[in-house]
């Protein structure tokens, strides 16, 4: 009796964690389905009326979608860029070296991740006016806020990597008579590398899916997002969904290949 | 002298990070505190006065107290709910996903990856007023015949608890992953009942998850307003919208800035409470 009641309990919980994994995947499913919705002539927009290869086909049908998907992907790349580069060196010089302000600058680089993205954005805003920018609102400020709000998350997912590191590798480098260039390039970086890696993409899907910060620096500039909004007052393109759905298998398939390429790396290892 | 190079090394590798943050996190704190001070008279093209003018906060707090109430409120109903439903699937993938474990982990992270806004957008098909979900609810009498969900709390808290759930569940994850299996066979032995078992030695070990998912939910959602804007009617409207028009159409910067302030200044005090008394400290 009992040891169908613990069964039932043990299968229950993961049977509920699946159903919320499900859940998740609610949108999603919509977005995929919704893609392929002819919506011509449609007067609710919010309904699947007709099967069509169409959006699949012309996915930069409505005006104006494709130059702000560009822009955004142009935003993500130099924010990734900078963001990963900066945020990198911080978490190395936190982790490796000893220095007062320390714990001072582990405060400044949490809080971002800590405050509503809408005081952000008005605080950085606020900022831009009273320099005098408040006409020259666009590319260049959005991608300062962008590179802004994506250090604090590079250098904790750098930092967290870095202080798992297994210091007697790089001692070992060192007893072989590797100068300290030689032991970082060929030993610690290459250790690290996997962490950097998943930083950048966290960046990346971060400044490419932002919305309220940018919303409020933006001036005249459409990111994808923003044309998103702005459709969604009259009525989305379907194409939309398109991009969605591309986006979702990208990632998919991204994160299906690093995780393949670590497990063939352990094996390759382990079979020495 | 080697202690002095690597200490300089030290602040050679933070100082990019420290005056990026330095120009564009902190003093922009400073420029909204002056922009909520400002003379609420002036406007963007004629360029605002700093008067001093506290009665801002005034203004901003007896207009949209309200607005800033449902925020809390709405944000911590949406902050319960993903931990209810965040750690039953963080539990499931730490101690039953077995080899599964890895792939749910991706799982959980991969749908995140397609656009904030189209995700919320498809909730409102999901919620529509001839959908299946209104449909079923209404044949089983939940809702009644005229009842509906788009437009009402629950369709703006169901989509704060859908958008903000892998805030909780990672945090989460991290911290149920490290108990060790041994002290939950241990606490078997000790209780018989699997719930004291778990209040007594899982719960416990889970707290810096918990609390440090329910922040990283709490204080995103409560200043979230696509979901308002995009599942709910004006009268759903939270903190987050008034501040963005305000400063985007209306272009009154002086209240707009004391409400932002406002609301800072309350998440702060919220958090730093919530965290002394959860006695987490070490989380900051």
């Amino acid at each position: 009796m009992t040891r169908i009641g613990r069964w039932i309990g043990s299968h229950l919980v993961l049977a509920g964690g699946i159903l919320v994994l499900l859940y998740m995947y609610i949108p999603n499913m919509i977005v995929a389905v919704m893609s392929f919705n002819d919506s011509s002539g449609a007067r609710n927009l919010y309904a699947f009326q007709k099967f069509t290869w169409n959006n699949w086909l012309h996915p930069c049908a409505p005006e104006g979608m494709c130059s702000s998907l560009v822009t955004s992907i142009e935003i993500g790349l130099l924010a990734t860029f900078f963001a990963t580069l900066i945020g990198t060196f911080a978490a190395f010089g936190l982790v490796r070296h000893k220095f007062a302000g320390r714990s001072l600058m582990n405060l400044v680089l949490f809080l971002p991740m800590a405050t509503p993205e809408i005081v952000m954005g008005s605080s950085l805003l606020a900022l831009f006016v009273a320099a005098g920018l408040g006409g020259h609102l666009g590319f260049v400020t959005i991608l300062i806020a962008h590179i802004m709000f994506c250090i604090s998350f590079v250098v904790i997912t750098v930092k967290s990597r870095l202080a798992g590191l297994d210091g007697t590798l790089e001692q070992a480098a060192m007893d072989l008579y590797a100068t300290e260039w030689q032991t970082f390039w060929k030993v610690t970086f290459p250790l690290v590398f996997p962490g950097i890696l998943s930083a950048a993409l966290l960046a990346f899907s971060l400044s490419f899916d932002d919305f309220i910060i940018t919303n409020l620096n933006s001036g005249q500039t459409v990111t994808f997002p923003m044309f998103v909004w702005g459709a969604a007052q009259r009525g989305v393109p379907m194409q939309v969904n398109v991009i969605g759905t591309v986006m979702f298998l990208v990632a998919l398939a991204a994160v299906i290949l690093g995780e393949v390429g670590a497990r063939r790396r352990r094996k390759a290892i382990a079979a020495r | 002298m080697i202690a002095t190079a690597r200490k300089r090394t030290g602040y050679l590798l933070i100082l990019p990070a420290a005056v990026w943050l330095a120009i564009f996190f902190v003093v922009p704190f400073y420029s909204l505190l002056a922009t909520s001070l400002y003379d609420p008279e002036g406007s963007v093209l004629t360029g605002y006065d700093m008067t001093w003018h506290f009665a801002n906060f005034w203004t901003a707090l007896s207009e949209y107290g309200g607005v800033m109430l449902r925020s809390f409120w709405y944000g911590a109903l949406a902050t319960l709910f993903c931990l209810v439903l965040g750690y039953l699937l963080s539990y499931a993938i730490a101690f039953k996903a077995g080899r599964w474990k890895t792939v749910m982990l991706v799982l959980v992270v991969a749908p995140f990856f397609t656009s904030f806004l189209i995700r919320t957008l498809s909730w409102k098909l999901i919620l529509a007023d001839n959908g299946w979900v209104v449909n079923t609810l209404q044949a089983i009498h939940i809702l009644g015949p005229e009842g509906r969900l788009l437009a009402t709390p629950v369709a703006v808290i169901a989509g704060l608890t859908y958008n903000f759930l892998p805030f909780m569940i990672l945090p989460l994850y991290t911290s149920l992953e490290k108990i060790d299996p041994k002290l939950n066979e241990a606490a078997a032995d000790l209780y018989s009942n699997p719930f004291t078992r778990f209040w007594k030695v899982t719960w416990p070990l889970s707290l810096p998850g918990v609390v440090g998912g329910t922040l990283l939910t709490f204080i995103p959602a409560t200043g979230d307003y696509i979901n308002a804007s995009l599942l709910g009617s004006p009268n759903e409207r939270m903190v987050g919208n008034v501040i963005q028009s305000l400063f985007t159409t209306q272009g009154d910067y002086a209240v707009a800035g004391a409400l932002s302030v406002s609301l800072m200044v309350i998440i702060i005090t919220m958090v730093l409470v919530y965290v002394r008394r959860a006695g987490t400290e070490e989380l900051l």
